[in-house]
């Protein structure tokens, strides 16, 4: 039976985990080489890096990084931040990623969905997206896509499962769905969100945004329907390891790869 | 030396660096001479089995392949790089593999769920081969990293060496001889996947070839 996978995220700026440090306190807790060995050890199905530099000289960091990563660890990694054109992709790849995220550069430029499937597969292509809720009053919800998610997104005018239908037509083989309302919130994934993006989409959806305890992973995949879970801060900070989230999950039926 | 086929797959780097990694003696070989050389062989492979194909034969390694396999030295295929061997194969339309083991590459059914089938699922060794030096320290139900919207319809049951089931319970690894075959990625699948990969490099070891 496939199992759900569970997967950290790391934010990297110029080669250095920016936040989240406190279960590695014997390593050094800002290289991400050392706390992606460090997941990898704790049971970790895969493994996300979101390149959050700002220039171009910084993106030649990400590279090495990736390829030290993928020379000491043998799970799936996917790196995303930056990637602009298939050559871009391919270098990553190149380095030992076994999948590519793009968000920013896919709503700029679709085509470079079907690009980059149609030069590496569908299976490399993760498109995220990164949605704000609206509540119009008795209507059902819907999402809108933001873009430069942080200090300062950007509106795209996209309705979300639109625009993600839109994408695995042009060849994303994998949607990360991150929540801005519940980022940050620890109350959990909006549920109705993945549910929507779950019915919308036949390939694997990774839920993003708001995990704030292995009950919210659980209800991710449960209620939510997704393929897999992803979360940073939880596991950064050390508040719940990886085995507690799976050792919760299968205490309660669900399927996961044992730790 | 074990040559790992150099023919564009996207695995290539990967199955390189995990072989490296459990100490394999290794070349990455795309042309005759370095292949035919080789005391093992081991195909990547990642995307669609026509792709596939075409830049096999447009290499001119195709033809190569069936000689290697019949000279008895041991040979590992990874994904696409086993279901080519398979005769024929129903992705984007019906056409030839490479015939060295009688079977059809189909789709998952749809009723299995997502397709591609993308995550860890588990392996089960059939009896016969529960014992075999590539299980070695990989326990029945051990999760493996899998890729893949098709999967190889083997026609003789003896040859499947463990089965994976995802709608239908498919063959996930393959054996026949010095032929070994695995449908999910090993260089993938964490510290299983290296032992995989490990007791193969034995497996060439004890065949006297490395």
């Amino acid at each position: 039976m496939l199992t759900r996978r569970i997967i950290p995220c790391l934010d990297v700026k110029a080669g250095r985990v920016v936040k989240g440090i406190s279960f590695v306190n014997h390593r050094d807790a800002g290289d991400p080489v050392a706390l992606a060995a460090a997941y990898n050890e704790a049971g970790a199905d895969e493994l996300v890096f979101y390149d959050i530099t700002a220039s171009s000289d910084e993106r030649a960091i990400m590279l090495d990084v990736v390829e030290r990563t993928a020379a000491e660890i043998f799970i799936p990694l996917t790196v995303g931040g930056g990637l602009r054109t298939v050559d871009d992709m391919y270098r990553m790849l190149r380095a030992g990623a076994e999948k590519v995220s793009i968000n920013t550069a896919a709503v700029l430029n679709p085509q470079l969905i079907a690009e980059g499937a149609h030069r590496f597969g569908s299976q490399c292509i993760m498109l995220s997206v990164d949605a704000r809720r609206i509540n119009a009053p008795g209507e059902a919800p819907r999402w809108a896509v933001f873009t430069h998610t942080g200090a300062n997104p950007r509106p795209t005018g996209l309705d979300a499962i639109e625009w993600i239908r839109h994408g695995v037509d042009l060849g994303a083989g994998e949607i990360c769905i991150n929540s801005m309302d519940a980022d940050g919130q620890k109350s959990g994934y909006d549920i109705e969100l993945l549910q929507a993006v779950s019915d919308a989409v036949a390939v694997p959806v990774i839920a993003s945004g708001g995990v704030g305890s292995p009950e919210d992973m659980y209800r991710g995949v449960t209620d939510g329907r997704a393929d897999a879970v992803l979360a940073a801060s939880i596991f950064h900070f050390g508040e719940y390891s990886i085995g507690d989230v799976k050792r919760y999950m299968a205490q309660r039926g669900v399927a996961v790869r044992a730790v | 030396m074990i040559a790992v086929i150099n023919y564009g797959a996207g695995n290539l780097p990967s199955v390189v660096r995990a072989l490296r990694h459990v100490g394999a003696d290794l070349v990455v070989a795309e042309d005759a001479a370095t292949i035919e050389a080789a005391d093992a062989v081991v195909l990547p492979g990642v995307g669609a089995t026509a792709d596939t194909m075409r830049s096999l034969e447009d290499l001119g390694i195709a033809p190569l392949l069936p000689k290697v396999i019949a000279s008895g030295r041991p040979f590992l295929g990874i994904c696409v790089g086993m279901q080519v061997l398979l005769s024929v194969s129903e992705e984007f339309g019906h056409h030839s593999c490479l015939g060295l083991v009688e079977g059809a590459v189909r789709r998952l059914p749809d009723s299995a769920g997502k397709i591609p089938q993308i995550g860890w699922n588990q392996i089960r060794p059939t009896p016969a081969y529960a014992e075999h030096p590539l299980f070695a320290h990989i326990p029945s139900g051990s999760d493996f990293y899998f890729v893949h919207s098709f999967y190889c319809d083997v026609v003789d049951p003896s040859l499947v060496a463990a089965r994976t089931d995802y709608g239908l319970d498919f063959p996930s690894v393959i054996m026949r001889d010095n032929l070994a075959a695995v449908q999910f990625h090993p260089e993938k699948s964490g510290r299983l996947g290296l032992q995989l990969l490990y007791n193969f490099v034995q497996i060439c070891a004890a065949a006297g070839t490395q």
